[in-house]
């Protein structure tokens, strides 16, 4: 069947012809026994660029950090047995996140499969929860038509990872190759256009709404840059507040007058409170997740709900909707904003007035406040100060890792473009940030990388600096170091009497030193005095950096809706006495994570 | 007569637990049996993957059959017996829609009516009376002999799960060996397909 755009070729060659024809530029991968083939393939060739990590979770970290900021999907080329296996916790991670990734597996040859050959796993079983999708290609004449599939299948619906499983055998043998085009599988076409009937109806509540809020999510990112426009065009016409899951910030400007901030666990006081209270929510691309809704039966009471995602399966799984719309964001927010104008964008202006009346007496609580210190660098006060820095430099890219310094950094740095900011949501993953700002680094050479962290977490993949270094990425790392693990230290004095159990560290580095080990430059500060001139020498430094910011190390992160709480039970740090913080939770709200 | 099963539940009430018509044990409050249809590529790991969702997810199966359907297509059909709320079963059934290897997902339950059966195989170990009385039920159920020896029948009997649990039932006093069991097959009536 061999023709002008089909031949002949080994499954090596036709692994990195089917990635080049999928338009992809950068792989982040490890080399290993069963892989070989395909790095032979890798060295002969210069239209893609092989990315060496050092461990593979960080390669599919950097995948996802890569895909997020770019809207392509992140490949990884990684060995069989332990190479896939590492590689597990940023597919989880991007399949909660929904983040487009193709990973790609060496195998031991198929007549040793079942054998417990050498570096030998059942990487298609142990991935099957953990991916969109995966394959054990057999044949080589099936690989090129295997692989198209999988970049469509990471890439349409709900994005997610895939994973290739691909035998040495299979590699080495020759087969026929096939062109993107005649790749599309036969049984999975998600639904991109909404319901009309549906559309027009949530116009229809969108017009008699007294007390409206917009909450969106990461699918308005997933969308594409044309949702997050239609999206602000929407608040815009409708005069609507809006707030965001922690996955969906930047697709609103921070600086946009109908932003109320992030909600949830750790989001602001007007959101959280905008939600409880709404007499409408229009959930755009997110997924009523149990971080966003806290106690579920006493999530925002009184509201109608409107719900758009792409995912049939969101819908209706945590929060019964009232109007379900399935469809892919942007087309759904194109067909609403039509209707709405239509009908001659008519709201509630009376009542919307009132509504806003009542957030601002919200947002005058000034929620994110905090006790400042002239001696000791309050970890609140570094965000900023890091946010303030960025702003100013302009052309920013966020990262972070997981736990207190996370929030922080969605609390206190403001986003007006969506895929700037990049962190583990679902999974919670820590390790995630470092290898994530490699990933963004590469995709984005000349643009300010920054990921913020914390001490435990940097630790978890820290190895990442050496690929860094390697490639000239010049990452900053802004570690704020409370020498704890923050949020299980938070957790325990909130719920389990102050018994701080395994969540400090002895042992830590020398941060500095760490750095200049691995050939990049360290900074450390501990005087608030002097934070603003090494933020400038950390953005200014030509290279990777570690900036180790001493920070207070018992600062709790609020405000904090407790587990098992609802919206209007949050807390506030103002709020609370010394000694009432343990009371804060009741026993129901302590199973739950 | 929209729900076969409904149909039988309405029958046994009321019965006791010796009756011919006795019920399978009670759905907690809220719960609903459902039966759906499910078309698959017959590629490898489908089965897995399909069973691999209830198992994550923590949904309850009670039977599950899956069988190659068409051969030229490849394609195999899963019957899948779940039960929960009326929230966890549309779960399932979005869950299992949005799967690569699934082309369509029927509910049979409330999509219209429908024929469900199961099949078993009922070995018994007995002599005199009682396997006389065995081969008395046998008729009345409409099952076959497949093997018999002087002292051992194996049955063959086709009809819904109630029908069988009955009949398992009956025989377990009367020298019950083993049971083999087939879980639900189902179609929906009608001159429409899938």
């Amino acid at each position: 069947m061999a023709d002008a755009m089909n031949g002949t070729m080994t499954g090596a060659e036709m692994v990195i012809k089917a990635l080049i024809d999928q338009g992809v530029d950068t792989v982040f991968g490890y080399p290993g026994g069963a892989v070989l083939p395909i790095y032979d393939e890798m060295f002969k060739q210069n239209k893609i660029r092989h990315v060496l990590v050092r461990h593979e979770q960080g390669a599919t970290h950097a995948a996802e950090g890569y895909a997020r900021s770019t809207g392509k999907p992140g490949v990884v080329l990684v060995t069989s047995g332990p190479g896939a296996t590492n590689a597990v916790t940023g597919m989880q991670d991007a399949l909660m996140d929904s983040i487009p990734m193709v990973v790609l597996t060496g195998q031991v040859p198929t007549f040793m499969i079942g054998g417990d050959a050498f570096q030998e796993a059942d990487t298609v079983g142990i991935t099957r929860p953990c991916t969109k999708h995966n394959w054990l290609v057999k044949d080589t004449d099936k690989l090129a038509k295997t692989i198209h599939e999988a970049f469509y299948v990471a890439t349409n619906g709900r994005p997610g990872p895939v994973l290739v499983d691909i035998p040495k055998d299979v590699q080495f043998a020759d087969g026929t190759y096939v062109s993107p085009r005649n790749a599309k599988p036969k049984t999975y076409e998600p639904k991109v256009k909404g319901d009309p009937t549906a559309i027009q109806e949530a116009v229809a509540l969108i017009q008699q709404a007294k007390r409206p809020i917009f909450y969106t999510g990461g699918g308005v990112i997933n969308s594409g840059p044309q949702a997050s426009q239609l999206l602000r065009e929407l608040v815009a016409a409708t005069g609507f507040p809006i707030t965001s899951t922690l996955m969906g910030l930047g697709s609103y400007p921070a600086s946009g007058e109908a932003w109320l901030g992030m909600l949830g666990m750790h989001g602001s006081y007007e959101a959280n409170l905008a939600m409880h209270g709404c007499d409408l929510m229009i959930c755009i691309g997110a997924r009523f997740d149990d971080r966003i809704t806290g106690r579920l039966d006493a999530f925002s009471p009184d509201s109608k709900k409107i719900h758009i995602d792409i995912d049939p399966s969101s819908i209706n799984k945590n929060v019964k909707v009232d109007v379900p719309i399935v469809g892919d964001v942007g087309h759904v927010l194109e067909d609403m904003l039509r209707i709405f104008r239509s009908g001659g964008a008519q709201s509630d202006k009376a009542g919307l007035a009132e509504w806003w009346k009542t957030i601002q007496t919200w947002r005058a609580v000034d929620c994110f406040s905090y006790e400042n210190s002239d001696t000791v660098i309050k970890p609140q006060y570094a965000t900023q100060r890091l946010a303030a820095a960025m702003v100013a430099h302009g052309d920013y890219y966020v990262t972070t890792e997981v736990g207190q310094h996370q929030m922080w950094a969605a609390q206190y740095i403001p986003f007006e473009a969506p895929n700037r900011w990049m962190t583990s949501g679902g999974l919670g993953t820590m390790g995630y940030g470092l290898p994530a700002a490699v990933g963004v680094q590469m995709a984005h050479p000349k643009s300010l990388v920054v990921d913020v962290s914390g001490e435990a977490s940097f630790m978890m993949n820290m190895q990442e600096i050496a690929t860094a270094v390697q490639y000239r990425l010049p990452i900053k790392i802004f570690i704020l170091n409370n020498e704890r693990l923050g949020m299980v230290r938070q957790w325990q004095e909130l719920l389990h009497g102050e018994r701080y159990s395994s969540s400090y560290s002895e042992a830590l580095p020398d941060f500095v030193k760490l750095a200049e080990a691995f050939g990049g430059h360290g900074i450390q500060c501990d005087n608030p005095g002097d934070l603003d001139e090494a933020i400038a020498e950390m953005i200014a430094y030509d290279g990777p950096v570690i900036f180790d910011c001493l920070v207070e190390k018992h600062e709790n992160c609020f405000p904090m809706i407790p587990s098992g709480k609802a919206h209007n039970e949050m807390l506030l740090a103002a709020s609370l006495d010394p000694g009432q913080i343990g009371q804060a939770i009741e026993a129901g709200g302590a199973v739950m994570v | 007569m929209q729900r076969t099963e409904r149909l039988d539940m309405d029958l046994k009430r009321g019965s006791t637990s010796h009756s011919a018509y006795n019920l399978r044990p009670a759905l907690p409050e809220g719960e609903e049996r459902r039966t759906l249809s499910v078309l698959v590529d017959n590629e490898s790991g489908v089965l897995a993957r399909v069973i691999g969702l209830f198992s994550g997810r923590g949904y309850n199966i009670e039977s599950l059959t899956v069988a190659e359907t068409d051969h030229t297509g490849h394609r195999s059909r899963i019957t899948v017996v779940a039960t929960g709320t009326p929230m966890v079963i549309e779960q399932i059934k979005a869950q299992l829609d949005r799967m690569v290897p699934v082309h369509r997902v029927r509910d049979l339950t409330v999509e219209g009516p429908s024929v469900e059966r199961e099949l078993a195989l009922v070995k018994v170990a007995n002599t005199g009376e009682s396997r006389v009385e065995s081969l008395r039920l046998k008729d009345s159920f409409r099952a076959s002999v497949v093997d018999a020896s002087l002292d051992s029948f194996v049955f063959e009997l086709t009809g819904s799960p109630e029908k069988i649990d009955a009949f398992v039932d009956l025989m377990r006093p009367l020298g019950l060996v083993d049971v083999s069991r087939t879980g639900v097959a189902a179609i929906s009536r009608g001159p429409e397909g899938m």
